[in-house]
């Protein structure tokens, strides 16, 4: 097989998680009703996002040993991509909450703390603006990554589940195992997460190689 | 060994420099005083959410304010010479020190005045100190590790804002709660879990500040 199998394999997974999502057999909830389709799209961002800032950190570390400046452009396009998967997450969490809690907004923990996990990524690409010289701006800013990345799963990951949370699994509410009991929403949940992964990494790579061709541009040119 | 030794003689160093001048610590006390007093002027009186609130608030600011400076008020060649004297652990660590008893000077300054004016009834006065303490000392090794990471970049102090605020935002969310246990009195014992997670912030905060501060240094 060519090395691009896994870019095929992240639009058929895709593909079968779209049309299972929407036509596949889901169990009939109370309140939630049949917007319990959106967990296919809702919860797989955020695992392409953990992936991308997980690849960011890994690439930022490796900066940090070997000082390749191609570690910090991958690792600078996976928190730009991650921040695009945040954002749709936030999107498809705000819809489904509108309909099942009554409100796009509601003073949740895990919202709260994904809110202020974008903003500590954000303050990475604001870092990255102030500094101009080339090395230092790739070294202080996979410092900070790399800083800021454990408290990220502080927030998102560990902090809500101590506190009360609207969300399953969380704060004494049942987790989503519960509800699935014949295994069939996990036969679409598990490769609708892994076609995101796979497409979050496809774009992260494109990205990474348009930035690496002007980067070898502005070498050459220089 | 050399490592404490090392450690040891920057901080008194931090120490006996800051004895000598006395402006950055009086100009720190007078910020947090003259706050709690904009407060008072402000709010008269406050029910007791709001009271716990505006103290972190207080001293989170007063914090950021003060560990600022941590590694600017020396000039760039004093730097140097440290550089080739100490290894960069021995500096972060002796920073992180220097700032965790400025910040508990601090805090215990500002729990003085802040519950001399605005009164206000403690269940747990203990528990609310070791908050406290803990708060302290987590907001110096954070705020050090992040004022050296704006250093470099130039110390520009909104830049300093933008960097700290999402990363204590965690830290400050548990303390607010811990205290708030502690002001009503609750049983200890529905505190532990996040008092552990405060210690393990705090030991987290260091342990990598310790692992990433060489790369920083070497400029």
């Amino acid at each position: 097989m060519k090395h691009y199998w896994w870019k095929i394999l992240g639009i058929l997974l895709l593909l079968y998680s779209i049309i299972m999502g929407i036509l596949g057999p889901v169990p009939a909830l109370p309140i939630v009703h049949e917007t319990i389709r959106n967990v296919y799209f809702h919860v797989p961002m955020w695992f392409t996002m953990f992936t991308l800032y997980f690849i960011s950190v890994v690439y930022s570390i490796k900066y940090l040993a070997a000082g390749n400046p191609q570690h910090d452009l991958v690792a600078v396009e996976s928190v730009n991509v991650g921040i695009v998967f945040c954002i749709f997450g936030l999107a498809s969490g705000m819809l489904w909450a509108n309909f099942t809690w009554g409100d796009p907004w509601p003073n949740d923990p895990k919202l709260n703390g994904s809110a202020i996990a974008t903003l500590m990524y954000l303050a990475y690409l604001v870092l990255r603006n102030a500094l101009e010289e080339e090395q230092k701006r790739a070294k202080i800013s996979a410092v900070y990554n790399v800083f800021a990345f454990p408290i990220m799963i502080v927030l998102m990951y560990i902090l809500p589940k101590t506190t009360d949370s609207l969300h399953p699994g969380s704060g004494g509410n049942a987790g989503f195992g519960q509800f699935d009991l014949d295994g069939s929403m996990k036969a679409v949940l598990y490769p609708a997460s892994l076609g995101w992964i796979l497409i979050g990494t496809w774009l992260m790579t494109l990205r990474f190689r348009i930035r690496k061709l002007e980067y070898q541009h502005q070498a050459t040119a220089a | 060994m050399s490592l404490l030794k090392e450690v040891k003689s920057l901080v008194h160093k931090d120490v006996v420099l800051e004895w000598r001048s006395k402006y950055a610590i009086n100009s720190i006390l007078l910020y947090v005083v003259s706050t709690v007093f904009v407060c008072y002027q402000a709010f008269k009186s406050v029910d007791p959410t709001t009271w716990n609130a505006l103290f972190w608030i207080i001293l989170l600011f007063a914090s950021v304010n003060a560990i600022n400076k941590s590694f600017v008020q020396e000039s760039h060649s004093r730097q140097l010479y440290y550089y080739t004297l100490a290894s960069a652990k021995a500096v972060i660590l002796s920073k992180i020190i220097y700032n965790m008893l400025v910040m508990l000077l601090l805090s215990a300054i500002a729990y003085l005045v802040y519950s001399v004016i605005f009164q206000n009834p403690l269940g747990d006065p203990t528990l609310y100190l070791l908050t406290v303490f803990l708060g302290s000392t987590g907001f110096a090794s954070v705020f050090t590790m992040v004022s050296g990471i704006s250093a470099k970049a130039g110390n520009n102090s909104t830049l300093m804002a933008v960097l700290s605020f999402p990363i204590i935002i965690p830290l400050l969310l548990v303390l607010i709660k811990v205290s708030k246990n502690a002001m009503d009195g609750l049983d200890r014992s529905v505190s532990y879990d996040e008092l552990v997670v405060l210690l393990a912030i705090n030991m987290i905060t260091i342990a990598i500040s310790l692992l990433l501060f060489p790369y920083l240094w070497r400029d």
